[in-house]
């Protein structure tokens, strides 16, 4: 199915919670409202013409100049060989969105990591918890303005002055 | 009286304790299996039949107990640091450790990143820092026989001074 034709049906579908398609990158694209994620990703899962049964990944951007992070939802389809990119804005204060685990049980691990490294909330999720970093872990790295510790654990994350280092 | 040189058999040597146990020591340092990243197969390379470390004595053991010396080779994250400190804590003394390539001497390339240690040595002493990024099977060869000599160096039997053997307060 082309894009645009699968945008427009998800958005008769979900009158004001589907908006701004865009066709003209390799991989097309558009926003849904945080509110009804799990609707959505219900209806592309379960509808005949979509069949969409695979989350390819669930990533995150952050974007501090619209004071945005952006979830982005890869999904694919065996059965019809199509692809399509779900992409749901969230506050940067407060990132709180509802888990996907319920459609895809492979968000599970992509919603920890995007917790891990960008601290999104992820309302009712089974086990959210830190999957690649330490749990006592202070900060979420990937965010923009993440400020490196002093120290982790009392490793020093000093670096060495390179010039110092080849003189001495 | 007759002089004592070359008044032996010929199966007969005479040496110093010291030198005996430094080169019983320096002749077998097992290491211990200690591969984070690329440099890992660097290391492989080294104890295989080309460079073949194993006739100056050096075997892979896979655990800390039965080891002399570690090969940090590769990316040491913050993660993986705790657990070097406590499989380092694990080897029984006197042991030896062998930071090698760019990454383990001072965070290398990703040095830059959250989550890399800069450096072993702020974590365990180092004795040998082989540069490299991965360093070649013959500069990790070059890096243990400097380890024999440091070995060799040692004086076990000499009484220390009563500052070395007191322990920090």
């Amino acid at each position: 199915m082309e894009a645009k034709e699968l945008y427009e049906k998800t958005a008769r579908r979900f009158p004001g919670k589907v908006s701004e398609f865009n066709g003209d990158v390799l991989e097309p694209y558009f926003y849904v409202d945080p509110s009804t994620v799990v609707e959505v990703c219900t209806y592309l899962r379960d509808a005949p013409e979509h069949r969409f049964e695979v989350l390819s990944d669930l990533t995150a951007l952050d974007l501090p100049k619209q004071n945005w992070i952006q979830l982005v939802y890869h999904l694919y389809s065996y059965t019809h060989r199509h692809q399509a990119v779900l992409k749901v804005n969230l506050h940067r204060e407060n990132p709180r969105v509802s888990t996907v685990e319920n459609v895809w049980k492979a968000a599970n691990w992509f919603e920890r990591e995007v917790f891990d490294l960008f601290g999104v909330i992820f309302d009712g999720h089974s086990d959210l918890r830190r999957i690649l970093l330490p749990e006592d872990w202070v900060g979420y790295p990937l965010r923009k303005d993440y400020v490196e510790q002093e120290e982790y654990d009392g490793i020093s994350t000093e670096r060495a002055p390179l010039v110092d280092k080849l003189l001495r | 009286m007759k002089p004592l040189i070359n008044s032996l058999p010929d199966t007969v040597f005479t040496t110093k304790v010291d030198s005996l146990l430094n080169w019983g020591r320096a002749s077998s340092q097992w290491y211990m299996l200690f591969g984070l990243a690329c440099c890992a197969i660097e290391l492989m390379q080294t104890g295989g039949p080309r460079a073949d470390v194993d006739r100056f004595g050096c075997v892979p053991r896979a655990t800390p107990r039965q080891s002399d010396l570690m090969i940090v080779a590769g990316t040491l994250t913050y993660k993986m640091g705790k657990r070097t400190k406590l499989l380092y804590d694990q080897m029984p003394d006197p042991k030896y450790v062998i930071s090698m390539g760019s990454c383990s001497n001072c965070g290398g390339l990703f040095q830059l990143a959250y989550s890399v240690c800069k450096g072993v040595d702020k974590i365990v002493p180092v004795d040998v820092y082989v540069p490299g990024c991965p360093p070649r099977p013959e500069a990790l060869t070059e890096g243990l026989l400097k380890i024999q000599q440091k070995m060799m160096r040692e004086r076990w039997l000499v009484k220390k001074p009563a500052a070395e053997d007191s322990v920090e307060a």
